[in-house]
């Protein structure tokens, strides 16, 4: 799947299956700060994410 | 697959809140986010209907989302952007808040800080010798006082939520910081030339808001400030998200039970510590000193010439900055 970070902005693939808590874990990003969506729609923690989905995570901590 | 279900209706859910030890669908996040709000002003006397009300917008999840709650709940809430000249994040963040705006027919004043008043944050920063966010938060606070005031408005409306909320109490009691717990308080009443101010987000988390601003389709600034990158309150809420993915409920127990149970008693500090204010000889605005913090600042610093943005930033911070731009 092709997963697109911010801060900065980049994106990055990973190969193959896995749900949305396990992916933020791989990527060492805390499930407090942050969401996921696929297609423009939230996915939940247990989601599963298919191989060629592609995915948004969006950190939604500010410092302002 | 999407396993999970809404708690309210049982269809697929779009979300988890584990601090809620629930999952919710769209619409009863929505809700949930409502109720929340309705309850915080409800809870302490922020808002009523006949209230003019000024919301402090950003271009961030939390402004507008707070303005458009407020709104879809049927208050009369008009916006105030001020353009901070933090480079390429301001003109962004400015071109969200008017498309909301404009989206919603909702009346919006913008202030451009260097055009009215001669200087811009990274400027301020850099001549003053002090973190950005100090020259930033001054003149935020101060502009949107005399906006309020000079406008008619009852109260000004800020987004801080819980997280904001919950990061400044922690510093706050990292320090015993009493003088600063004392004021800690989601509403401040209006007095000697200050106006009221309130913050009905006080009851949800970023999480909440960000997932409230995709839900219902509100394009917002995601970008950090870069002059925020690396701040103290960012750390903050690092080390409280670790402990709230721990613990989940943590953060909102630290916040809402320090809200219900210590500041009742530290109410009397706070009484004790006001007063003895005289108008600012240049402005007007109410001050301890006899030329107020805002005017200081603006004679120091307007006139200068711009300082570009990563000229002002710690190491760590031009680092991202400058990678955010390639």
């Amino acid at each position: 799947m092709i997963v697109r970070l911010r801060q900065p902005t980049r994106e990055i693939v990973v190969e193959g299956a896995r749900d949305v808590n396990q992916l933020l874990d791989e990527l060492e990003l805390n499930r407090e700060a942050h969401l996921v969506i696929r297609n423009g729609t939230l996915v939940p923690g247990d989601a599963r994410l298919d191989a060629d989905d592609v995915i948004e995570v969006r950190p939604v901590i500010s410092g302002g | 697959m999407n396993g999970s279900k809404c708690r309210v209706c049982k269809q697929p859910a779009i979300i988890d809140l584990p601090r809620h030890n629930a999952n919710f669908c769209a619409e009863h996040l929505l809700q949930l986010c409502r109720r929340q709000v309705e309850k915080a002003i409800a809870d302490h006397d922020m808002l009523s209907k006949d209230d003019k009300i000024l919301v402090a917008v950003s271009g961030g999840k939390d402004s507008l989302a707070v303005w458009d709650i407020l709104i879809e709940l049927g208050y009369q809430a008009d916006g105030l952007y001020i353009g901070l000249g933090i480079g390429e994040y301001s003109d962004v963040s400015l071109d969200y808040t008017r498309e909301f705006a404009e989206a919603r027919g909702l009346s919006l004043r913008t202030i451009d800080l260097r055009g009215e008043y001669g200087y811009d944050v990274p400027t301020a920063a850099k001549v003053t010798k002090r973190v950005p966010c100090s020259a930033c938060g001054l003149s935020k606070r101060h502009l949107f006082d005399e906006a309020a005031l000079a406008g008619g408005y009852d109260v000004v409306v800020t987004g801080h939520n819980l997280d904001d909320e919950a990061a400044v109490l922690f510093g706050n009691a990292l320090r015993w910081d009493v003088e600063y717990l004392a004021r800690q308080y989601p509403v401040l009443p209006a007095r000697d030339g200050f106006p009221k101010k309130v913050k009905p987000l006080m009851r949800l988390t970023e999480r909440e808001m960000a997932a409230w601003c995709i839900v219902r389709g509100i394009d917002y600034q995601v970008e950090e400030c870069p002059m925020a990158l690396g701040n103290k309150h960012l750390a903050y809420k690092e080390a409280l998200n670790a402990i709230e993915r721990e613990s989940p409920g943590s953060k909102a127990a630290f916040y809402l039970n320090f809200i219900d149970r210590m500041a009742p008693i530290l109410a009397n500090l706070n009484e004790a510590a006001t007063g003895g204010l005289n108008d600012c000889s240049v402005c007007g605005s109410p001050t301890t000193a006899d030329v107020c913090a805002f005017c200081r600042l603006q004679e120091r610093v307007s006139g200068h010439e711009p300082v570009p943005v990563e000229l002002v930033l710690t190491k760590k911070a031009r680092k991202a900055y400058l990678a955010g731009r390639t």
